[in-house]
């Protein structure tokens, strides 16, 4: 790891007049310190916002909610109203990672978190991520790898909360000193890398993540989050699925079934959700969207097992959301 | 043909000493125990009875050592901290193979902080090549990524990693190959450019080097017992499958490393290490100084799993940079060095087949095995075929198989995890052809007798009665299943074994030992057998072990701690009680014959004195203290050598839809001689089932196969067990007496699960859903290309 410098700040203000010259955020520091000790990163000052309040909490507003950027995801996913009318986010939140990094990690942290391709991750692979040419996964071990939308780089959206917030039309606030506040949704969020591979997201060096915000749910609203990995305890997902179901007695007036671990940024699937619009969903309409949520994916040469789990997962969630199935224990962790 | 991985095996010779005649209990209680007469040394202790007439041994007492590691007080070697100690940091080739043409180390050394920096002139632990003349004289040739070159040593870990990055080493790169498969054709890029061989440790590991080698293939290595041909004529079924098992690292908790401080006098090394006298040996050796001027500390140690023996890279570079900076310098790897240099488990290739007669009668086996063990050898896995079943003919064919990977070492059972994964899932295949109970074939075919006890407990277990005999009989997509697997291991005595017992005037006891406690909880049980002797309880004796300034210890691999070493304890322990015994003798006006020690107490057999407490008869002592050194006398009777058994049933649930298999419970009942303290047996038996289920469904070291860098050097991506992937464990130990010592202890660390868990898992997985995969580890994307085959018995591409 380089040496570097560190401002501590407890105010945002403090915060954002320190983004300047390189200088690099620093929430909880999970994934970031992991750059830094792996030398695939390098920066020189850190601001550090760990300490700062007005950036933590949960909030409810007439419009829905308004979470801090620090909220840890234990903090989220233990969170009342969250539990009863955004699942899909307690779910994300609450099965990211391990215990002891959910009571450290921040959610807005979650989200900017890079890839974990191995390749992008390892200081001896300088990949087209990283400024340079070359992507070493396509000729290389590529069995986590993304199977839909990876022209320039199959890695995947490494962001449960991601999903969730995606299929919750959440968005994030940003304010800059200079520029003043903007609101961007997640999707927009995040910059695919057939458009930029080294940027990853649309925040600019002295931005600063203010505020997670996510509309109230249409009434009948059921969601459900499920991660599947090699293993339960602590793995990064091989197949994960963010189902929102907007229900009018038995009917689905509208879904948004998301997916994480199928391509670089999280998307949602057209194909699926328009399966089960104005169907009773039951596990002949789950598994029809399934099987379509990974319609045009090709796979690499060691993942096309992704194209069975995928299904299964979207499948299973969408029950789990109307409650007509339990979690599944491998998405338990 | 397995080998043996120590030197001094059972079979080795003791002087005659006078002998008597003693009856001992022998076989299973409950089941076969007997007496049995043994000849015995005279000077030997009086015969133990079963555990259940002890007091302390063969009780489930606290560990020694427990409060203080839980409290985080247990001094490790990275927690070793001495004045004006530096910190060391490899510098480590980041090619595959290559000549190095030159290593600049002008800046490092001129980095703030740094105070000596080594380049590298004899790495350890690759193979050596027959004629080392084919090799570049003037650096060793990087034989794979991670390899050590140089290390520097500064006076923060800080400044140590910056000046490492510092040192430029320049490459000639060579064609290199990291997948075993490609490095089997004739035309793949040489690892040697001639023969090489790799030598065991001390717990075990390495390969033949009495072998030809034809490119990268090191063997075959080829044993026969009779002849399968005609066996397989003979046979009225044949089974048979194509076995294919990854490399695994290690990744014990604590990473390999040392503190040196050679000062001119001596030269002392605190090492994470599984013997203290090993890495003696190989320093002193290494820079030819005597015995006398080494010595090595093993306080505390973090896990080795048979790759820490020796002082390796890492103690040799430590040792040579406190000679030069003249401070005591620490080295201790990081997670990516450890998984890419210091020993791995190797892979298997392996084609079996069994010959049987309608009524299980085996009349061959045949097996033909390839596996890499990276730039080392030793990857031999015949152990199981060649040792669990009686057969009429049997036929065993090995090769190393060099790749450009870190070398292999000794890992838990060597080679048996391996194996067993094929033959016990052929076995399970044979069962199902001859449509026979897989336990009732082993009856038939396995003669062991404590292994059918084993089997009678599973045939008696609720698990066992739940097993539907029917493959995939479940409907829905989550498959119940329930399998069996059968393990072995031998008995290895370490004969060196030595311990010394001293008795102070104060009535305080301690015992000592150069072994070291790895983990398994030698130091308990040291006390434990001191606490039975004196009457005492074991909290109240002071164990001292892990320090070559003690009587010499075994080296702790090939489960050999336990058994080495406890008869050299209590044979200590016995005679220093009859020292004792006869110096107080005079001031209680007694004779030593009249007086024995029961209970805590000095009692007179003739009634003529009142019993005294042993801290009270102490204080009788002429001398300061008794102090008395046995070693290891030879076992009883080896004729009567018996390998160890040890069952296990794995239930599992196999999500055929995700492809993901649940371990939800496993029975393992397991012998290891007479348990001397059953909870510890147990938690080693409880790390064999865990290390094996993480193995057979998890881990797996991955090399890319166009730059040959391993991509997952870390506890990330390299995938092991966690607290939700492990079972409900439900271990039985079978006390078993074979009569062999004062002790009669064996061993359990690589009989403990770790074997046949994987075949067992295999077998339930069969259980579950009638498919039979064959590869290692498990994880979706085997399985579902498993379940998907179009056809069953179809091996894997």
């Amino acid at each position: 790891m380089n040496r570097f410098s560190m401002a501590d700040c407890t105010t945002v203000d403090a915060a954002l007049s320190q983004l300047k010259d390189g200088a690099v955020v620093k929430a909880g520091g999970v994934d970031l310190l992991d750059r830094m000790k792996d030398g695939i990163e390098e920066p020189t000052r850190l601001v550090n916002i760990r300490n700062v309040a007005e950036l933590r909490g949960i909030r409810e507003t007439d419009h829905g909610l308004t979470i801090g950027p620090l909220t840890t995801l234990a903090e989220i996913s233990d969170h009342p109203l969250i539990r009863a009318q955004y699942q899909i986010l307690s779910d994300a939140c609450g099965h990211a990672a391990t215990p002891h990094i959910r009571n450290m990690a921040t959610v807005g942290g979650n989200l900017l978190q890079r890839v974990q391709c191995w390749y992008y991750r390892s200081a001896d692979f300088q990949c087209i991520r990283k400024g340079k040419d070359l992507c070493f996964a396509f000729d290389g071990l590529n069995q986590y790898h993304a199977i839909m939308e990876y022209a320039t780089c199959p890695s995947v959206a490494p962001s449960s909360a991601a999903v969730a917030l995606l299929g919750l039309n959440g968005s994030v606030e940003l304010s800059s000193a200079k520029r003043g506040k903007r609101t961007v949704g997640i999707k927009e969020l995040y910059v695919v890398p057939d458009a930029n591979p080294t940027k990853f997201t649309v925040i600019e060096p002295d931005e600063l993540i203010t505020a997670i915000v996510i509309p109230k749910p249409a009434p009948g609203t059921r969601s459900a989050y499920q991660k599947y990995g090699e293993k339960e305890s602590f793995d990064w997902a091989i197949a994960d699925a963010g189902v929102v179901l907007e229900m009018d007695g038995d009917i689905c007036r509208r879904a948004v079934i998301v997916m994480g671990a199928a391509s670089p940024v999280v998307r949602r699937s057209p194909q699926a959700e328009a399966a089960l619009a104005g169907k009773t969903i039951n596990e002949e309409t789950a598994r029809a969207a399934g099987k379509v949520a990974v319609e045009g994916a090709t796979p690499l040469s060691m993942n096309a097992y992704k194209l069975d789990l995928f299904p299964v997962a979207v499948y299973r969630t969408i029950l789990l959301a109307a409650g007509q199935r339990d979690r599944d224990p491998s998405a338990a962790g | 043909m397995t080998k043996i991985p120590v030197e001094d095996a059972f079979t080795a010779q003791a002087a005659a000493p006078p002998k008597k005649t003693v009856q001992m209990p022998v076989g299973v209680p409950g089941y076969t125990l007997a007496d049995e007469a043994r000849e015995i040394p005279a000077s030997e202790p009086p015969v133990w009875p079963i555990n259940k007439d002890l007091k302390y041994v063969g009780q489930s007492v606290q560990r020694y050592d427990g409060m203080a590691k839980a409290a985080g007080r247990a001094r490790y070697t990275s927690d070793v901290q001495l004045p004006g100690m530096l910190y060391a940091k490899f510098v480590n080739a980041n090619v595959p193979h290559a000549k190095v043409i030159s290593i600049d180390t002008t800046d490092a050394e001129k980095y703030p902080g740094v105070r000596g920096v080594h380049v590298i002139q004899h790495v350890l632990g690759n193979a050596v090549l027959r004629n080392p003349a084919l090799d570049p004289v003037k650096y060793p040739v990087v034989r794979y990524a991670g390899q050590p070159l140089a290390a520097v040593a500064a006076t923060t870990p800080a400044a140590a990693e910056e000046a490492a990055a510092l040192v430029k080493v320049k490459y000639e790169t060579i064609p290199f190959v990291v997948d075993p498969a490609k490095a089997r054709e004739p035309d793949a890029p040489a690892v040697f450019p001639g023969p090489a061989d790799e030598a065991a440790s001390a717990g075990g590991g390495g390969g033949p080097s009495d072998v030809k080698q034809t490119g990268n293939i090191h063997g075959p290595s080829i044993h026969k017992r009779g002849e399968t041909e005609q066996g397989f004529k003979d046979a009225d079924v044949i089974v048979e499958g194509h076995f294919v098992t990854q490399v695994q690292t290690h990744s014990a908790l604590e990473t390999h490393g040392v503190v040196a401080d050679w000062k001119p006098e001596m030269l002392t090394v605190y090492a994470s290490t599984q013997g203290t006298a090993g890495v003696r040996e190989e320093l002193a050796g290494f820079y030819k100084i005597p015995l006398t001027q080494v010595r090595v500390i093993t306080e505390f140690m973090g896990g080795g799993f048979g790759a820490k023996f020796g002082a390796g890279n890492p103690g040799v570079v430590a040792a040579a940079l406190s000679r030069k900076t003249g401070a005591p310098v620490r080295l201790m790897l990081d997670r990516e060095e450890e998984h890419l240099s210091v020993g791995n488990r190797p892979s298997s290739d392996q084609l079996l087949r069994i010959g049987a007669k309608k009524d299980g009668t085996i009349t061959a086996i045949h097996l033909v095995a390839y596996g890499t063990a990276g730039c080392g050898t030793g990857a031999g896995c015949s152990g199981p075929a060649s040792n669990l079943y009686k057969s009429a003919s049997l036929h065993t064919e090995e090769s190393d198989v060099f790749i450009n990977a870190g070398p292999g070492t000794a890992m838990r059972a060597p080679g048996h995890p391996q194996g067993a994964f094929a033959l016990e899932q052929t076995m399970d295949d044979l069962a199902v052809k001859l449509n026979m109970e897989p336990l009732d074939l082993r009856d038939k075919t396995d003669e062991h007798p404590v292994r059918r006890v084993e089997r009678q407990i599973v045939r008696e277990s609720e698990l066992w009665k739940s097993r539907n005999p029917v493959a995939a009989a479940d409907r829905g997509p989550v498959k119940r299943g329930v399998g069996f697997a059968q393990s072995v291991w031998y008995r290895f005595v370490s004969m060196g074994s030595s311990a010394e017992v001293r008795i102070h005037k104060d009535g305080s006891l301690e015992v000592m030992s150069g072994v070291q406690d790895i983990g398994s909880g030698i130091k308990t049980v040291m006390a434990q057998i001191l606490a039975e002797q004196f009457g005492v309880p074991p909290s109240q004796i002071a164990v001292k072990v892990g320090d070559t300034n003690y009587a010499e210890g075994p080296q702790s691999g090939g489960s050999v701690t336990t058994l080495s070493l406890t008869p050299a304890v209590r044979d200590a322990a016995w005679q220093a009680s009859q020292k004792f015994l006869a110096e107080i003798a005079p001031a209680l006006g007694a004779t030593a014959g009249d007086l024995v020690l029961v209970d805590g107490e000095v009692r007179s057999l003739s009634g003529k004195i009142e019993p005294l407490s042993f801290k009270r008869a102490a204080s009788k002592m002429t001398s300061s203290q008794i102090s008395v050194q046995a070693k290891r006398v030879p076992d009883y009777d080896p004729k009567k050598y018996l390998t160890y058994g040890g069952v296990d049933v794995a239930e599992v649930e196999v999500d055929t839809e995700l492809g993901r298999i649940h371990v939800r419970r496993v029975l393992s009942v397991h012998d290891c001689g007479r348990p001397m303290n059953p909870v510890q047996t147990i938690s080693q038996i409880n790390g064999g089932i865990i290390q094996g289920i993480s193995y057979t469904l998890l881990e797996n070291r991955l090399l890319d196969p166009v730059y040959g860098l391993m991509v997952n050097p870390d506890l990330e991506q390299y995938k092991i067990i966690g607290s939700r992937e492990i079972p409900d464990i439900d271990v039985r130990l079978v006390e078993t007496y074979i009569g062999q010592s004062s002790t009669d202890a064996s061993g359990i660390g690589e009989a403990a699960g770790v074997v046949s868990i994987g075949a067992a898992i295999g077998n339930a997985v069969y259980n579950a859903t009638g498919v039979r995969i064959r590869r290692t580890p498990m994880t979706p994307a085997v399985v579902l290309a498993a379940l998907h085959a179009p056809a069953q018995g179809k091996e894997l591409a």
